[in-house]
């Protein structure tokens, strides 16, 4: 069963010159078949949590460890990672000009899969992820990200999601930006990932409008670089009825 | 009109739109078109029209020294229908498409010994390219070779440059009344051949030409590829690609003269750098003569930089002489490959090399098919595929 194991992380950045540590001794363990949403004000550290994950060379981990069933990701390179198992679906994605999505998807899964997948299944398999994502066909055609809508962006994430099958996959603020139409048809497919069973999901989010869509076992509490707070979905409902401010203003952040 | 964006360290990006009475683009040439090279200074380095280029490095084309002592081997292969002859200087057809702007292309037209022209009969329709394969075995060679393309006829041209040269030439293209024709010259040099050309179109009275230029080999390769039109109605399109490798120097310095009206011009050139010491350098002039009312001209230039080390010039140069015009603009960008998206695309399995290769295949790729000669599109792409994999 995969299982990823984060110890005592510690994360700085660059920034002005100067070093910030941002994560200050994250632990979490994200079992297959769970989900945990990451839940925290703007600025706690729950996108750099995300990032350093996927091994974003912006971070830099200064102490703890970081596995996936007892292999080491923080030596991984950021590719590496991603063919063990680990996904980040991306608040912001970046534009590929040139890069059509259809060859971005194909070279993408031929990475993690190890092989190309033959090319008549595959375009079925293409064709029926995006139908369930409500997503035109001539997508496949346009190039990665490029003049995409934020609700386009974010269907992209989770088709690929969908097509590459990850053990564990992040998604950072999938919901932002969406409105209730577009939240619903992503959350359904994150939805049909999880209802696999073969995926541990970390859901980072900042409101709990996405959890009314995709049920969570766990709940964390994200404050002043690592987790100050975790319960079952309940806690969703206390954060939904009264805000962070207990956890900011309780010095979680000094 | 000009943008600038991500420029890296040891780029320039200069651009200008110049509203003139008199044109600067003429004016800052050191010396007015010739066909004999004593009208022309030898050149210091700190000129307009040379400040750019390596002087040293051009095995005497620019200061009289290099004699004609090498040999090129030359076939053209050529359809039913073409004539291709040997004539001399005093042949008329020689220089009307163009007058040499430089010390080098006056250098090559006062040192050729005979000029090859290559004839298409008016409303001939080749279905076959005509192809020109000159391959360099050594030392320094000048040459003359003019395409005279008849009214209404369609042609394509490839010329390709390979093997060890040095090489200053001149190539006049006379596009007839109505004709259209494509030429792709392909600059696939060894690495030691020094390379200067000017390429001189006159383009007839509702005649469209275009002009590939492809540069990947070479140690010094200058090409000038200019653009006149002989009546209105004329169309232009001016593509570029290159690849520039650590250590040359690889130029291109464009001219369209809009002197009759209604005419277009479209310039799109593109170029990958990778490697310490490759130098791109891309010139983009653009006259529009008080005559060319209702001129439709665009040109672009945009630069990918691979790796640190490499450096780009990029100044595209309008200038407007009437209002009365359909359109006109011009953009120059250079981007260093950007870590995001390299990060996106590793982030999704892609191993770091076959992320490069993605991003510059798709760099290049929507040029590549605006090319409309399959065989020569292939061997682009797969070009581009072996510089890809000297990179890393």
């Amino acid at each position: 069963m995969a299982t990823l194991e984060i110890r005592d992380l510690h994360v700085t950045v660059e920034a002005d010159n100067a070093t910030k540590e941002i994560l200050k001794g994250v632990d979490l363990t994200v079992k297959q078949g769970e989900t945990h949403a990451i839940m925290g004000p703007n600025g706690s550290g729950k996108s750099t949590l995300a990032y350093s994950l996927a091994g974003h060379p912006k971070y830099t981990i200064t102490s703890g460890s970081v596995t996936l069933d007892g292999e080491d990701v923080l030596e991984m390179e950021v590719d590496e990672r991603a063919r063990a198992g680990v996904f980040l679906a991306m608040q912001y994605p970046v534009e590929v000009p040139g890069v059509s999505v259809s060859n971005f998807l194909r070279t993408s899964a031929t990475a993690v899969r190890g092989e190309a997948p033959k090319l008549r299944t595959w375009v079925k398999e293409v064709k029926e992820a995006m139908e369930r994502l409500n997503m035109d066909p001539s997508f496949a055609e346009r190039n990665v990200n490029e003049g995409f809508s934020g609700g386009e962006k974010k269907r992209h994430e989770i088709l690929q999601l969908e097509l590459l099958k990850p053990k564990i996959a992040i998604l950072d603020e999938t919901d932002s930006g969406l409105d209730v139409d577009a939240l619903r048809i992503v959350s359904e497919g994150i939805n049909r990932v999880r209802e696999g069973g073969e995926v541990g999901t970390l859901l980072v989010t900042h409101y709990t409008r996405i959890l009314r869509y995709i049920k969570p076992d766990y709940v964390h509490v994200f404050a002043g670089g690592r987790i100050v707070e975790s319960g079952g979905a309940e806690l969703a409902d206390q954060l939904e009825a009264e805000g962070y401010d207990k956890y900011v203003k309780g010095g979680a952040t000094a | 009109m000009a943008e600038a964006q991500n420029l890296p360290v040891g780029s320039t990006t200069a651009g200008s739109v110049a509203v003139a009475a008199e044109s600067t683009v003429a004016t800052r040439m050191s010396a007015p078109p010739s066909f004999d090279v004593a009208d022309f200074p030898v050149p210091h380095g700190r000129e307009e029209e040379w400040r750019f280029t390596p002087l040293d490095r051009l095995k005497g084309l620019h200061d009289g020294t290099a004699k004609a002592d090498g040999a090129l081997k030359a076939e053209i292969d050529a359809p039913e229908g073409v004539t291709v002859e040997s004539v001399g200087r005093d042949d008329k057809r020689i220089g009307k498409a163009g007058t040499p702007v430089d010390r080098i292309a006056a250098q090559a037209f006062s040192s050729f010994e005979k000029a090859t022209v290559v004839s298409v009969p008016k409303e001939q329709v080749l279905d076959q390219p005509v192809r020109v394969t000159l391959h360099g075995e050594g030392g320094t060679t000048f040459g003359h070779t003019v395409f005279d393309i008849g009214a209404f006829a369609e042609a394509v041209i490839v010329i390709d440059h390979t093997g060890d040269a040095v090489r200053a030439a001149n190539v006049d293209f006379i596009v007839g009344d109505g004709a259209k024709v494509t030429v792709v010259s392909v600059q696939d040099w060894d690495d030691t051949a020094v390379h200067v050309s000017q390429h001189n179109a006159l383009v007839g009275r509702d005649a469209s030409f275009k002009s590939v230029v492809v540069t990947f080999g070479g140690d010094v390769v200058r090409i000038h590829p200019r653009v006149n039109y002989a009546g209105p109605g004329g169309e232009a399109e001016l593509l570029g690609l290159y690849f520039t490798d650590a250590g040359q120097h690889q130029e291109h310095r464009l001219l369209v003269d809009h002197n009759v009206p209604h005419c277009k011009s479209n310039v799109v050139y593109k170029g990958a750098l990778q490697g310490d010491d490759a130098h791109a350098v891309w010139i983009g002039d653009v006259l529009i003569e008080a005559a060319a009312e209702g001129t439709d001209t665009y040109e672009m230039n945009r630069n990918l930089v691979l790796t640190d080390g490499a450096r780009v010039d990029s100044v595209p140069n309008l200038e407007i002489e009437t209002g009365e015009i359909v359109g006109a603009g011009h953009a120059s960008a250079t981007g260093r490959f950007d870590d995001e998206q390299l990060f996106y695309l590793m982030a999704r399995g892609i191993p770091q090399v076959e992320a490069r290769r993605l991003v510059v295949r798709g760099f290049f790729a929507e040029l590549v098919q605006q090319i409309g000669v399959k065989d020569i599109e292939e061997r682009l792409i797969a070009k581009i595929e072996t510089e890809l994999e000297a990179t890393v």
